[in-house]
């Protein structure tokens, strides 16, 4: 309960900043910035694209996951890296390079010889946005499906029903946490970024916010968008809430699961490849490509320098923070998976709140903060770990609540009747049984935090900088060759951390 | 499970106490300018003075919110800000400190702020960049405002999302109010001009046959230049004095809060003087804003018209003029 309420702490402190400053406003002035009718497009425009973006990973998620567990397609490993592939992919990277993919000069038409039209505005951010966040609901439908006990799925045949009947009434149900998540994590990452909306300029929330910063130097106002842009976060986090509540997943006796039942495709094999090919084309071969393509423009070896060194950088941050944010979500998963109540829910839906925070006004919020109470930690490592951890928690809290939601109770009370206290009963028998989870939580977290930026900006320590830093600092001057290394690095780097994490798992089964 | 817990535990503290290693630098500079471009010097400097210099990088704007809501405790003592609106902005909330007299005097009154706040270590111009198989330079626009004249009609390239072309805008409006800017920019808009991305993409444009005009920055084309001498493209002037040849800067103050304010200044007459001025022309093909040696240089500055830079602090109503106009 302790470290749950510290980290719910934790997270309010944007909130409060965003209060204290909102309320600096002149009452005239805000009330017209907050009851005028842009607002309200606004608002169509975030709702729409966050619909958007959920309706779009699902249908690409959905399948693959389906494909990558239950068909007996082959190359499964291959198609599963590569399904989380794009994480490793910077987002304003990939949309830079949609953007510059399409219209009479693009890569495609200079390259490939086709000309196709410009991807920008809501379909551009749609696809972009797409694009890089599918792998969370599929990373989630993907533990969500292999999690499940076939067994429950026969007891329903062998009661006489169909196979559509199966899915629909035992499958679908018991997926239900695992999609929620995803579609919690994707739905609240629509909500707070700005990378693919600003550079495909269509108006959300979070890019009004960034214009009201980045055009007006203003931290008032913006202040009060965001406390906007927050308000659809508790709706969305309500009810979710409300979809999940008084439900049980894990199996009631004891014993191993069975084994998955396989789909034999058959021709049905061919469309599937091709339709896998068509979604890497976009998602990894397209930036991969663009990068390769910057980088071929000017083959200077210096430009590899120092390469090594930022590396070590950026893995000083994430990885601290990976860790640090995977041991805070145990707790706030736990108590609010075992211990339902409106208290237990509300904290851990709080987490979620860091998540929907601009980081731009999240590293903002740190920066008034620690100067105001604890200046010895401005710009320290320790300040950048624990924002990044507070900001991803929602990351890893996901993977980890679905695999408590799968771990009986049982084994633990068994623990604790063996005379075991409470935390050591925990250690030794649900702990083990969440390992998945929280490697899985704790590897999301590392790439997003290899790849974060405005809380980067802001909050590291001075002389500190990391490849996304480079990235975006090279590639705002247009000098695209020198930018390319840089994030070439990240996705090789983070592609071999996500084949360890597999390996790890295949190699016990 | 005890004894590993304390290791844990004894391992995390020593990782705190390494990890938070405190800075030992003699300077702080907070650069809204890429490290590409201000590396190369701030080495240099240190080889100079011996003075140990730590950069925090990162965009302007969010280092200009960031010094705000520092106030004074900042660690900064020196800010870099690539254009004249957040120096502008961070005068106005009280951030910086006047710089003394020599220092103000080593650039042309229109490169400093008028409270002694700041001063300009580089600058840009507006220009235009034409194509040199299919324009003859003896038929360009003597104004800005001339291109929504029928000549032009479908030919002309701009980035209306690009930075400099909103602080130029913003100048206009500044200039002539927002009544002709807007007409301008409906003008030049209803008169076919295609928008681009970016200046680069302009001067690729232009070089590809895709249009023939573009206003943009005048070091896009000399930076092209570096990998391609004979690029078909060529700058031009509007007549001395349009608004369409505007100088925007980028520049340095010195905090409020800073301690090391001698340290400060030696960094900001480093940043002025003669070599590390030539550096900005000969490497980022920038304008020197000190000395003003060179013809090219100063012409530019001559034909440049008179704005108050450090007004330039609000792109509100300029952003607003752009969406109303259907540009953004």
């Amino acid at each position: 309960m302790i470290p749950a309420l510290l980290v719910a702490t934790g997270v309010l402190i944007p909130l409060l900043y965003l209060a204290i400053r909102a309320a600096e406003a002149d009452w005239a002035v805000s009330a017209d910035l907050i009851f005028r009718y842009r607002n309200l497009i606004l608002l169509k425009n975030t709702v729409m694209l966050t619909a958007g973006v959920l309706i779009t990973t699902t249908l690409i998620a959905a399948p693959l996951a389906w494909l990558t567990v239950r068909t007996d397609i082959a190359g499964k490993k291959v198609l599963t890296l590569l399904s989380v592939l794009p994480l490793a992919i910077p987002g304003y990277i990939l949309a830079y390079a949609l953007l510059g993919f399409g219209g009479a000069n693009g890569t495609a038409s200079l390259l490939l010889g086709i000309e196709i039209p410009r991807l920008s505005g809501f379909w551009g951010s749609l696809v972009a946005i797409s694009l890089y966040t599918y792998p969370y609901m599929y990373l989630n439908l993907r533990s969500g499906l292999l999690g499940l006990d076939p067994s429950v799925e026969e007891a329903a045949r062998s009661l006489g029903m169909s196979s559509a009947g199966v899915y629909r009434r035992i499958v679908l149900p018991q997926l239900r946490p695992a999609f929620l998540a995803g579609v919690l994590i994707i739905g609240l990452y629509v909500l707070g970024d700005f990378g693919a909306v600003s550079l495909m300029r269509f108006e959300t929330f979070s890019y009004a916010l960034f214009l009201q910063y980045s055009a007006s130097y203003d931290r008032i106002y913006a202040a009060w968008l965001a406390l906007m842009l927050l308000s659809i976060t508790a709706t969305i986090l309500f009810a979710e809430y409300r979809l999940l509540r008084g439900k049980l997943f894990h199996r009631a006796g004891t014993g191993t699961a069975r084994n998955i039942r396989i789909s034999k495709l058959r021709w049905k094999v061919y469309p599937a490849y091709a339709g896998v090919a068509l979604l890497m084309f976009c998602a990894i071969v397209i930036p991969v490509g663009t990068i390769l393509y910057w980088m071929g423009r000017s083959l200077d070896s210096s430009i590899w320098n120092g390469l090594t060194n930022v590396l070590a950088m950026s893995v000083s941050a994430s990885a601290p923070a990976a860790i640090l944010t995977a041991m805070l979500a145990v707790p706030l998963a736990y108590i609010s998976v075992r211990f339902p109540s409106p208290v237990s829910r509300g904290l851990e839906r709080i987490a979620y709140f860091g998540y929907a925070t601009p980081p731009l006004a999240l590293a903002l919020a740190f920066v008034f903060f620690s100067l105001n109470s604890f200046p010895i930690l401005y710009q320290t490592m320790t300040l950048l770990v624990l924002a990044y951890s507070l900001h991803f928690l929602a990351e890893a809290i996901g993977p980890v609540r679905s695999a408590l939601y799968q771990a009986s109770p049982r084994i633990e009370e068994a623990a604790r009747s063996l005379g075991h206290p409470p935390f050591q009963a925990f250690l030794n028998s649900t702990f083990p049984l969440l390992k998945n989870g929280i490697i899985a939580g704790a590897a999301l977290v590392f790439l997003s935090c290899m790849k974060e930026l405005p809380i980067t900006f802001l909050l590291s320590p001075v002389g500190f900088e990391t490849l996304a830093l480079n990235v975006w600092s090279f590639s705002n001057e247009a000098m695209f060759a020198e930018a390319a290394p840089f994030a070439l690095t990240i996705l090789i780097f983070s592609s071999i951390f996500m084949g360890i994490l597999f390996s790890r798992e295949w190699s016990r089964t | 499970m005890k004894k590993t817990l304390l290791i844990i535990g004894l391992v995390a503290v020593g990782l705190f106490m390494v990890y938070n290693n405190r800075s030992t630098a003699d300077l702080i500079l907070y650069s809204g300018r890429s490290k590409a471009l201000v590396d190369p010097i701030i080495e240099r400097f240190e080889q100079e003075t011996g003075l140990r210099v730590e950069v925090r990088y990162g965009g302007t704007t969010q280092l200009a919110v960031a010094l705000m809501e520092e106030g004074v405790r900042t660690p900064a003592d020196v800010f870099w800000a690539q254009d004249a609106g957040a120096l502008g902005a961070l005068s106005q909330s009280g951030m910086f400190r006047t710089l003394p007299d020599d220092i103000i005097q080593m650039v042309p009154y229109r490169y400093a702020s008028a409270q002694n706040l700041w001063v300009a270590t580089s600058g840009r111009a507006r220009v235009m960049a034409y194509s040199t198989t299919r324009v003859n330079p003896e038929n360009l626009p003597s104004s800005i405002f001339d291109l929504t004249n029928d000549r032009w009609a479908g030919r002309i390239a701009w980035a209306p999302t690009n930075g400099s072309f909103q602080a130029f805008v913003s100048a206009m409006l500044q200039e002539y109010g927002p009544q002709t800017t807007r007409e301008w920019l409906e003008g030049v808009k209803n008169n076919g001009a295609k928008n681009y991305a970016n200046n680069n993409a302009i001067l690729q444009g232009i070089a590809s046959g895709e249009t023939d005009l573009g206003i943009t920055n005048h070091y896009y084309l000399l930076r092209s230049r570096v990998g391609d001498p004979r690029f078909p493209v060529e700058n031009a002037f509007f007549r001395d004095g349009d608004i369409g040849n505007m100088i925007n800067i980028a520049g340095v103050g010195i905090t409020t809060a800073s301690q090391r304010t001698e340290a400060a200044e030696t960094f900001i007459r480093f940043l002025l003087h003669e070599e590390t001025q030539r550096w900005f022309t000969e490497e980022t093909f920038e304008y020197a804003t000190a000395g003003l040696s060179g013809t090219e240089i100063r012409t530019a500055y001559e034909l440049s018209p008179e704005i108050d830079l450090g007004s330039l602090d609000n792109l509100q109503e300029t952003l607003n003029l752009l969406r109303e106009a259907g540009l953004l």
